[in-house]
C-alpha cells in the first residue's frame, strides 16, 4: 500500500514516498510525511504497521540526537543505519517486534552520499537505488535499466518521475502525491511534490 | 444472531511473529466472509473479511466499532458530530450512549470500539491534561493530548483495546483535531469518519465540503446529515445525533437530534 524509493548520486541521495495515511480501505489523511529527519543530513523514510512506524522512528530519531548531545558529534550514516538495525533486531525475537520497512538515506563528509534498505526482518543492505511496498514490484526493473551511478541531480529526478508515473499507470491504488527530498553536501532540501497527471487529489477542507 | 453467539473471538496469540488479529472464519463453508462476535460484556462489533493483501501478516479488511463518529474542521472551529447507538452483537443495548467525552472545557474526544475501553482511557487522558495544566501553568496542546492518547495505548497494542477516538479541540495554533486508535495510529488533518458507519458519512462530508466557506449552521447541518445518512445505512448505527461546536472560547453543545425525527424532516424537505 505504501511506497518508498531511494536513488543514490555521485553526490547526493534522493528519497520520495507517498502521502497517503490509510486505515483499511479509507484515505485518512493525503499529505501524510513520512520521512523523519534523523540528523542534518540523515533522513529515515519508514512504512509499516500502523503506530510501530512512528514510535520506532521517533525511538531511533532521540537516540540519534542524544547520541549527539551525549558525544558532541553526529553518528555517521552507516553508524546510524547499523544502530537502527541493531534496534531492528533486538526487538525482533521480543513480545513486542516492529513490523517496520526502512529506507535511510544519509551524506558522509568523508564518505559521501549511501542509501541503506533495512526491512521488518532487520536485514541491512547499502544499495545503489532500492524501494518499498507493492510499488516496488513495479518500479524495480526501472531502475534497474536506466539507473547509472553517475546520475545528476535532474536525471534522477527524471528517472523517480518515470517510477511514479509508472505507478500511477499500473498500481490499483491511487497515490496522488509523494513527498520528494535531496540529500547533499548542504543538507536536507525539499523538492516540490510529485503529483502524476490524472491521479485524484482529494482537495482540502478549508481551515481558517 | 446464533452463529455470531457459537463462533469465539480469537485473542491475540503472541506465539505468532508480529501482531497477527486473526479474525474467525466459520469452518461451515470456504467462502472469506468471517463474523467475529466480541464476547459477553463487550459493547462494540467487528466485521471482518479475509483477503489476501497486504505486505506483511495477514491484512483483513474490517470493519470496526458499530457506531458512526465524525470530526471536521471548517472556517469557525471544529464540528464533532455522533450517533448513540450501542450494541452487543446484534443486539441494541442502548440507543441513548453519550459518545462525546468531554476532557475539559476545550477538549473534546469521541468514542469509537469499545465502550469501556473508550471511556476509562479517556478520563485518565483528562486527568493527564489537568496534570499538565499544573505543572505548566498553561493549557496542554491537542497534539500533546493526542500523542499522550496514543502513547499509552501503544503500550497495550496487540493485547486487545479497541478503540477508535478523535481528540478535538482549540489551543493557541487554532482549531485542532486528531485522530488516535488502538491500532496505534495518530493522525492530524481535517476532516475524519470513524466506525462501521464511517464511509457513508465520508460520502456526505466529502462532497458537502466542496462547497467553501461554511456558515457554522451550515457546518452543523452538514455533521448531523451526515450521521443521519450513516444511520439510515449502518444497522449499528442509530439513536440521536449528538452534536457539538469546537470554537476558540471552547465546545459548545449544540443540538441532539433523533434520527427518527430527522428522518421525517428531510423526507417533508424533498416533498
Amino acid at each position: 500500500m505504501e511506497y518508498l524509493i531511494g536513488i543514490q548520486g555521485q553526490d547526493f541521495v534522493l528519497v520520495a514516498a507517498d502521502n497517503i495515511a490509510a486505515n483499511s480501505i479509507i484515505q485518512m489523511k493525503q499529505d501524510q510525511d513520512k520521512m523523519f529527519k534523523l540528523s542534518d543530513k540523515i533522513l529515515l523514510l519508514c512504512v509499516g504497521e500502523a503506530g510501530d512506524t512512528v514510535q520506532f522512528a521517533e525511538y531511533i530519531q532521540k537516540n540519534i540526537q542524544l547520541y549527539k548531545m551525549r558525544n558532541g558529534y553526529e553518528l555517521s550514516p552507516k553508524a546510524a543505519a547499523n544502530f537502527t538495525r541493531k534496534n531492528l533486531a533486538d526487538y525482533l525475537r521480543s513480545r513486542t517486534p516492529y513490523h517496520v520497512n526502512l529506507l535511510l538515506a544519509g551524506f558522509d563528509e568523508t564518505d559521501g552520499p549511501g542509501l541503506y534498505y533495512m526491512d521488518h526482518l532487520s536485514a541491512l543492505a547499502k544499495a545503489p537505488f532500492a524501494a518499498h511496498g507493492y510499488g516496488a514490484y513495479l518500479t524495480l526493473s526501472i531502475l534497474d535499466r536506466y539507473y547509472r551511478p553517475d546520475l545528476t541531480r535532474d536525471e534522477a529526478v527524471d528517472l523517480l518521475k518515470k517510477c511514479v508515473e509508472e505507478l500511477n499507470k499500473r498500481f490499483i491504488l491511487n497515490l496522488p502525491s509523494f513527498t520528494v527530498r535531496l540529500i547533499d553536501t548542504e543538507g536536507i532540501h525539499d523538492l516540490e511534490k510529485l503529483m502524476p497527471v490524472g491521479a485524484k487529489l482529494l482537495a482540502p477542507a478549508p481551515s481558517s | 444472531m446464533a452463529l455470531a453467539s457459537v463462533l469465539q473471538s480469537e485473542s491475540v496469540d503472541f506465539s505468532n511473529y508480529g501482531r497477527q488479529r486473526h479474525g474467525f472464519a466459520s469452518g461451515l463453508y470456504e467462502a472469506e466472509l468471517g463474523l467475529e462476535s466480541v464476547g459477553g460484556d463487550r459493547l462494540s462489533f467487528a466485521l471482518s473479511t479475509s483477503c489476501s493483501n497486504g505486505d506483511g501478516p495477514d491484512r483483513k479488511i474490517e470493519f470496526l466499532h458499530g457506531t458512526t463518529t465524525l470530526a471536521f474542521k471548517f472556517q469557525h472551529g471544529v464540528i464533532v458530530a455522533v450517533d448513540s447507538r450501542a450494541t452487543a452483537g446484534s443486539y441494541i443495548a442502548s440507543q441513548t450512549v453519550k459518545k462525546v467525552i468531554e476532557i475539559n472545557p476545550y477538549l473534546l474526544g469521541t468514542m469509537a470500539g469499545g465502550a469501556a475501553d473508550c471511556s476509562f482511557w479517556e478520563r485518565l487522558l483528562a486527568r493527564q491534561c489537568r496534570v499538565y495544566e499544573l505543572r505548566n501553568k498553561e493549557r496542554i496542546s491537542v497534539a500533546a493530548a493526542s500523542k499522550l492518547l496514543a502513547n499509552m495505548v501503544y503500550q497495550y497494542k496487540g493485547m486487545g483495546l479497541s478503540m477508535g477516538t478523535m481528540v478535538c479541540g482549540w489551543d493557541k495554533t487554532g482549531p485542532g483535531l486528531y485522530y488516535v486508535d488502538s491500532e496505534g495510529n495518530r493522525v492530524c488533518g481535517d476532516l475524519f469518519a470513524v466506525g462501521s458507519g464511517s464511509m457513508y458519512a465520508y460520502g456526505i462530508v466529502d462532497s458537502g465540503l466542496k462547497q467553501k466557506d461554511l456558515t457554522v449552521e451550515e457546518a452543523c447541518d452538514l455533521g448531523r446529515r451526515a450521521i443521519y445518512q450513516a444511520t439510515y445505512r449502518d444497522a449499528y448505527s442509530g439513536g440521536q445525533v449528538n452534536l457539538y461546536h469546537v470554537h476558540s472560547e471552547g465546545w459548545t453543545r449544540v443540538s441532539q437530534s433523533d434520527v427518527l425525527m430527522l428522518h421525517q424532516q428531510y423526507q417533508a424537505e424533498k416533498a
